[in-house]
């Protein structure tokens, strides 16, 4: 991503422990190199001239950012179209009129406003699950890390097996188990199962590692602070920076979720945004209610918008998670 | 002072740990329970169903059934289509950032990386439209391929395939673009005072330098396949290619909520989670011993 430089990582590189090799990750990458190196001269190929290389460098990227860019350009076009226009225009270029906010009205106002309940889910879903989660992780990549765990290895490497069991695997078992216990088509039987985040405690005990020195802790203690304070006054701010990012993972992760909340969820009152642009699109593709094409092109425009601002604007957590995902 | 940071480590890990025990074991632990018995189910709900033990017996009918079998065919099939044409084209692209000739690195990667905030049940809306004539404004070059009931009737695994590849492009790409910014300067350098032109430094050179960044980026993909279910459940509903249990998961949900047999879908969730917990540990492991 676009930090001033991706070379400058934000955060130190996370020291080689054994937490990282545990999961075999020992990824040369982001290893913070110091500055953008002036580059290599391209005219070093000296068959072609510099020039060609460059533009069929840049055609291909070009072609690549296209890729990635039209089909989001295609949302926000079909979001300004009437029905008429969706199916009779071309997909990339504006309608005949500018149909935006009159859509976003239909859109607020189907089903007597269903969809910012939606988006009010998603948010607590995502927000306040990712939270919670990242308060958990956070200490319990602290304890991993700086205290005295009896058999600290193997509880790690249980954790760890979370990290393998892919959430899609879990998610009929755990409706099951809702059923059971009452919990199924209820906000705590897809809220409660966002708390737990495997990932993130293995971040979190690479971040611990690399973020607060050992010797600062020991202070602490030596100036009678419990572990409580220390955690909290100590550590945990220097952590920041980590729990930031593990957030951003598990809010994103929540947010995307479709499995879980399909097999949870029948009352329509408790659908996160997701689910309820599925049934939309559904009820426009097979039940014949075209106007609910319009519904789920809007929706998803406008569920989309947050999320993309929250990326630019956290970039730099982004990458401080994705690369210490695989590094050593 | 151990006794007192002990006191505190349950403390801190005491939470962590019981919810992932109640959110990981007790799920799987209560589905093995549930998928000994068959029961004639009109919804679980009630309790009052009739369970019958069975034994194995719905584990059995699970591995007796050719679209369950397939769908396991459908994943593999998937991924040895999806991981090679992901990370081939990620490093290629993270080779041309870094080659010095590309313009305005920085927006670009920015770019390619925005669908990755685009949640997986949007791109997979956005690109069914994109996949069904009428609403597409590129289906009709395609021809053929594109006619039918659209692309994700024709070519299946390849419409799949693109709605990941899409999410995920950017994402690898600021992975080995990081990597390759921590190539060490003068043995790009070296090799260029050597004439070599700057393609060979990029494929012999550089790509091998970050070998480690591409095999994990590699592993990871491969796991986070095996959970196919989003993209292929949207594409179900213009495709009758995609039936309802054409991946496991997809299997799983038809068989809990289409048929109500929850022995069975019990049985199958325990196969999947054993499989895909298995294949991951087993890809990690590979990911060690290739780095030793």
């Amino acid at each position: 991503m676009t930090q001033p430089t991706l070379t400058s990582t934000p955060t130190p590189a996370p020291s080689g422990r054994t937490s990282a090799a545990a999961l075999g990750a020992q990824v040369g990458a982001g290893k913070s190199a110091p500055m953008e190196r002036p580059k290599d001269r391209p005219n070093a190929g000296r068959s072609r001239p510099a020039w060609m290389s460059r533009s069929v460098v840049n055609v291909v990227l070009i072609i690549a950012v296209a890729y990635a860019l039209l089909p989001q350009l295609w949302l926000v076009m079909a979001a300004t179209k009437d029905l008429g226009d969706l199916f009779g225009t071309n997909g990339f270029a504006p309608g005949t009129g500018f149909n935006l906010d009159e859509n976003l009205r239909y859109l607020v106002q189907a089903q007597d406003g269903i969809y910012l309940r939606w988006l009010a889910n998603t948010v607590l879903y995502a927000g306040g699950g990712a939270l919670a989660a990242s308060v958990l992780c956070v200490m319990a990549g602290y304890a991993f890390d700086k205290l005295e765990v009896p058999g600290r290895e193997a509880v790690f490497g249980l954790v760890l097996v979370g990290v393998m069991i892919p959430s899609t695997a879990l998610a009929l078992p755990t409706y099951l188990l809702a059923s059971k216990v009452g919990l199924a088509n209820t906000f705590l039987g897809v809220f409660i199962p966002g708390l737990v985040f495997p990932f993130g405690v293995y971040l979190a005990r690479i971040f611990s590692a690399s973020y607060v020195p050992d010797a600062v802790i020991g202070a602490s203690r030596v100036d009678g602070a419990g572990e409580l304070r220390t955690f909290w006054s100590v550590a945990f701010p220097m952590m920041r920076p980590g729990f930031v990012t593990i957030l951003l993972f598990q809010f994103t992760a929540i947010w995307n979720s479709f499995f879980l909340p399909l097999v949870m969820l029948s009352d329509a009152r408790l659908y996160p945004v997701n689910l309820g642009l599925y049934v939309w699109n559904t009820t426009a593709m097979s039940q014949g209610k075209p106007e609910d094409y319009l519904l789920a092109i809007t929706g998803s425009l406008v569920a989309i918008v947050p999320l993309v601002l929250l990326f630019l604007a956290l970039q730099r957590f982004w990458r401080a998670g994705m690369t210490a995902g695989a590094i050593d | 002072m151990i006794r007192r940071q002990r006191r505190a480590a349950g403390l801190f890990l005491g939470p962590y740990l019981v919810l992932a025990f109640l959110v990981t074991l007790a799920p799987l632990g209560y589905a093995a329970w549930l998928s000994l018995f068959s029961e004639q189910s009109s919804g679980l709900g009630f309790g009052g169903a009739e369970q019958v033990f069975v034994g194995l017996g719905n584990y059995v009918r699970a591995v007796g059934d050719s679209t369950f079998r397939s769908g396991f065919v459908t994943v593999a099939a998937y991924m040895c289509l999806y991981v090679p044409v992901l990370i081939v084209i990620s490093l290629l692209l993270a080779l041309l950032l870094d080659s010095g000739l590309a313009w305005a690195r920085r927006a670009m990667q920015v770019a390619l990386f925005l669908p990755h905030a685009v949640p997986g049940l949007i791109a997979a809306l956005i690109w069914l439209y994109l996949y069904t004539p009428g609403l597409s404004p590129v289906i009709g070059w395609l021809g053929g391929l594109g006619a039918n009931g659209g692309l994700a009737n024709t070519a299946p695994l390849a419409s799949v395939v693109n709605i990941a590849v899409w999410q995920w492009l950017g994402y690898n790409v600021v992975i080995f673009y990081a990597a390759l910014q921590a190539v060490p300067r003068e043995v790009i350098e070296a090799a260029a005072v050597d004439g070599a032109k700057t393609w060979q430094v990029a494929v012999r050179i550089k790509a091998p330098l970050i070998r480690s960044a591409v095999r994990m980026a590699a592993l990871f993909t491969a796991i986070g396949g095996v959970q196919l279910f989003t993209e292929p459940k949207i594409l179900d509903l213009t495709s009758a290619s995609i039936t309802s249990t054409w991946t496991p998961n997809m299997f799983l949900q038809s068989a809990a909520f289409d048929r109500n047999d929850f022995g069975l879908a019990a049985a199958a969730s325990i196969l999947v989670a054993v499989l895909a917990g298995g294949s991951s540990f087993f890809v990690m492991r590979l990911g060690q011993k290739g780095e030793s």
